[in-house]
């Protein structure tokens, strides 16, 4: 069904070419074999965060749980109605954002720019911090419509709202990618100033549910909130997948992009629309997971050594990266802290030692 | 390397290799008459701050406040909350001011500031850390807890982002900052989630308010004071350094002792803001570039005149927040979020990126 056109070794590994008729996939085996492993990781680490959990359960009961066996009522119940969807909320948010960052990154050109900086997700927290404590008022915090249809909307158009504003707002005759990171900064920090404010309005439960919220935190997830989380996620990183060739385009630069065919500004306007929209669905599931977008890729890039953090790869980072972080910071400490807590520790040096290797390349 | 403007190169060149360079010929008069306006400017801010409040009141009831008090409602909050308020705003806004100034001469950073070079979120980090460790604690061991977080930080960022061998960028140690300020954001979370009450106190504190906190002002100003003679110190090192520091070591200006005396009344300065009024950003980004539009590049003006455009601009974001939301009010560092975050966004978009 497919020949192969042309094998060549680059720095980045084999390349092939793969046509099945009017049909040619570019195939980087280097690229193929790591997602491949990377796939048996995620598994290992999808089993490792069913298995670990308020009570510990032995994993062949776990398994025979998960495949449906109902023998253990209880066992079976806390599998697939707590733990089941808890996991697939993680892999949701670290592959949504580990692709958003992927995306961004390639577009600013700049391995520093993730939704985090470009204040998508900031905004996304400002607005579901806002129906939190306005209609939270009480002593139970959100219930009702609030809670599944008001927060998850306020954040989503929030997010959307203050990435286009970052976008309005950098561009200028063109798209730098510093101005891009600058105006991301500026809206952060009016965003997140906006948030403490409003923190203080309501009562100290609903700042105390606000905040775990702002941090990141998978706790208390069921299926109705997960599906449709999970269902958009995957439609948008197949999308995100497509444009992978555009990606690579943009990357090589203004000049060479346009020569090469490239329409740079609709290209753009398109991929950075479907990193936003991917950044807000993870915000609304989990809140403000920080880092994720922005060390998955890097990381991903060096594990293929490829040119820009390949789009599929970088999901299974995050993927990978989400589930293990709240592995441990749901079930290291006496009390479970939310999975943004352990993601900033790691995250946090991870910017600064990128921070310092792109100095370097500089001077 | 790109200036701010052209006289950017000749300014502090005259400031620092010869200091008769300030009697130009009509260099200084259009400086003085700045001073002048700002002082001006901030004694009027100052009245405002006192006569307007959550209540209103008039002239008449400050005047029978400040000559003859009689004990009266009015009467006690103007001498009791408004007075010592207004005096807490003009020490955190010089302090904010000189600071940013400061951090923005060193790195040479047009948009450095305090409050996002992570500095302050490293104050927060060290009280709300020892809190969670130790209970509640004297409100001095506090400040020196805020001082050593300050410090820790700052180190660290400008570790960073001097890293390159030919200095930083602007987005580079910005990146910088907010990588620092996530760090710490990320741990003060972790520990307030633990801890209910440190929850309640963090949140309002958090957010940059001057209510409330006169009592603090008693304690810090040794610290402030200090922080400003570092500042003063600073003015001929600045000057040299904004020739670059070959240029600055010919001139017989030691750059790391330069650089560790910056660091050192920065940490002071936005210290004392941060025990003061809670971790105000953007003031520190505002200031310098107000200040600089009246005085031009030389920081033997920039940095008095800095102390002063500070305090007018944290005496009138905190009047302004608490008449836009009244009966309640709106803190000053959320004003002042509102007005500096689009400041910032324009410098972004200004132009290239220039370097100072």
């Amino acid at each position: 069904m497919t020949s192969t056109r042309e094998s060549r070794r680059t720095g980045a590994g084999t390349i092939r070419a793969l046509r099945a008729g009017p049909v040619s996939v570019r195939l980087n085996l280097r690229v193929v074999l790591v997602a491949c492993v990377l796939c048996g990781v995620l598994l290992g680490a999808m089993a490792l965060h069913v298995a670990f959990g308020g009570t510990p359960m032995a994993y062949p009961d776990v398994l025979r749980a998960l495949l449906g066996d109902t023998s253990n009522p209880r066992t079976h119940l806390a599998v697939t109605e707590f733990r089941a969807p808890r996991m697939v909320a993680a892999v949701v948010v670290g592959a949504s954002l580990a692709a958003a960052g992927a995306i961004t990154q390639t577009v600013a050109r700049n391995p520093l720019a993730s939704p985090d900086l470009l204040g998508v997700t900031t905004g996304a927290s400002l607005g579901a911090v806002t129906v939190l404590v306005v209609a939270g008022g009480g002593h139970a915090g959100l219930s009702g419509l609030a809670a599944t249809v008001g927060m998850p909307l306020a954040a989503f158009g929030a997010g959307i709202a203050s990435g286009v504003a970052v976008y309005l707002l950098a561009y200028r005759r063109g798209l730098d990618s510093y101005r891009l990171v600058l105006a991301g900064l500026g809206i952060s920090g009016l965003a997140a100033s906006l948030t403490t404010w409003i923190l203080t309005l309501g009562d100290v439960t609903s700042a105390a549910q606000a905040l775990t919220w702002m941090t990141g935190s998978l706790n208390a997830k069921d299926w109705a909130t997960v599906q449709p989380m999970a269902v958009s996620a995957a439609v948008l990183i197949a999308a995100a997948l497509c444009s992978g060739r555009w990606l690579l385009l943009t990357s090589l630069g203004e000049d060479t992009a346009v020569g090469l065919g490239a329409r740079n500004g609709t290209t753009r306007l398109v991929v950075l629309t479907i990193a936003v929209l991917l950044a807000s669905v993870a915000t609304v599931t989990a809140g403000p997971v920080a880092f994720v977008a922005l060390a998955s890729p890097q990381i991903a890039r060096s594990l293929t050594s490829a040119v820009v953090p390949p789009v599929g790869v970088s999901a299974l980072v995050g993927a990978v990266f989400v589930l293990l972080a709240d592995t441990v910071s749901a079930n290291a400490l006496s009390v479970p802290l939310p999975v943004g807590v352990a993601t900033a520790v790691v995250g946090a040096p991870f910017l600064i030692h990128l921070i310092l290797k792109y100095q370097r390349r500089l001077s | 390397m790109k200036t701010l403007d052209p006289t950017v190169a000749t300014g502090p060149l005259a400031g620092a290799g010869a200091p008769s360079a300030g009697q130009r010929p009509g260099s200084r008069r259009p400086i003085v008459k700045w001073l002048a306006v700002s002082v001006a400017a901030m004694l009027a801010a100052a009245a405002l701050s006192i006569c307007i409040g959550g209540q209103p009141s008039s002239l008449q009831d400050v005047w029978h406040a400040v000559t003859a008090p009689d004990g009266n409602v009015m009467d006690v909050t103007i001498r009791e909350l408004r007075w010592p308020r207004t005096v807490l705003a003009v020490c955190a806004g010089i302090c904010l001011g000189l600071a940013g100034t400061l951090v923005q001469g060193h790195t040479r950073n047009p948009v450095a500031d305090p409050g996002l070079l992570g500095i302050n979120q490293g104050a927060a980090l060290a009280i709300v850390a020892a809190t969670a460790l130790a209970g509640e604690m004297p409100a001095l061991t506090q400040a020196l807890l805020a001082f050593a977080g300050a410090l820790a930080a700052s180190v660290l960022v400008f570790m960073i982002g001097s890293a390159a061998r030919h200095g930083s960028t602007p987005v580079t140690l910005v990146l910088a900052g907010a990588a620092v300020t996530a760090l710490c954001s990320g741990l003060v979370a972790g520990i307030v989630l633990l801890n209910d009450q440190a929850l309640d106190t963090l949140r309002f504190w958090q957010v940059g308010s001057l209510a409330g906190r006169s009592d603090v002002l008693s304690m810090v100003w040794p610290f402030v004071g200090a922080g400003v003679v570092l500042a003063l110190l600073n003015i001929r090192p600045l000057n040299a350094l904004a020739l670059g520091a070959d240029t600055a070591t010919s001139l017989g200006i030691s750059v790391f002792r330069a650089r560790a005396a910056g660091i050192a009344a920065v940490t002071l300065l936005a210290g004392s803001a941060v025990t003061m009024a809670g971790p105000i950003a953007f003031a520190g980004l505002l200031v310098p570039h107000i200040t600089r539009a009246m005085t031009g590049p030389d920081y033997r003006w920039l940095i008095p005149l800095s102390a002063v455009t500070g305090a007018t601009v944290l005496l009138l974001a905190d009047t302004a927040g608490r008449v836009i939301s009244r009966p309640g009010e709106l803190s000053v560092g959320v004003v002042l979020a509102v007005v500096g975050a689009p400041f910032f966004v324009y410098l972004a978009r200004r132009r290239r990126l220039a370097t100072l």
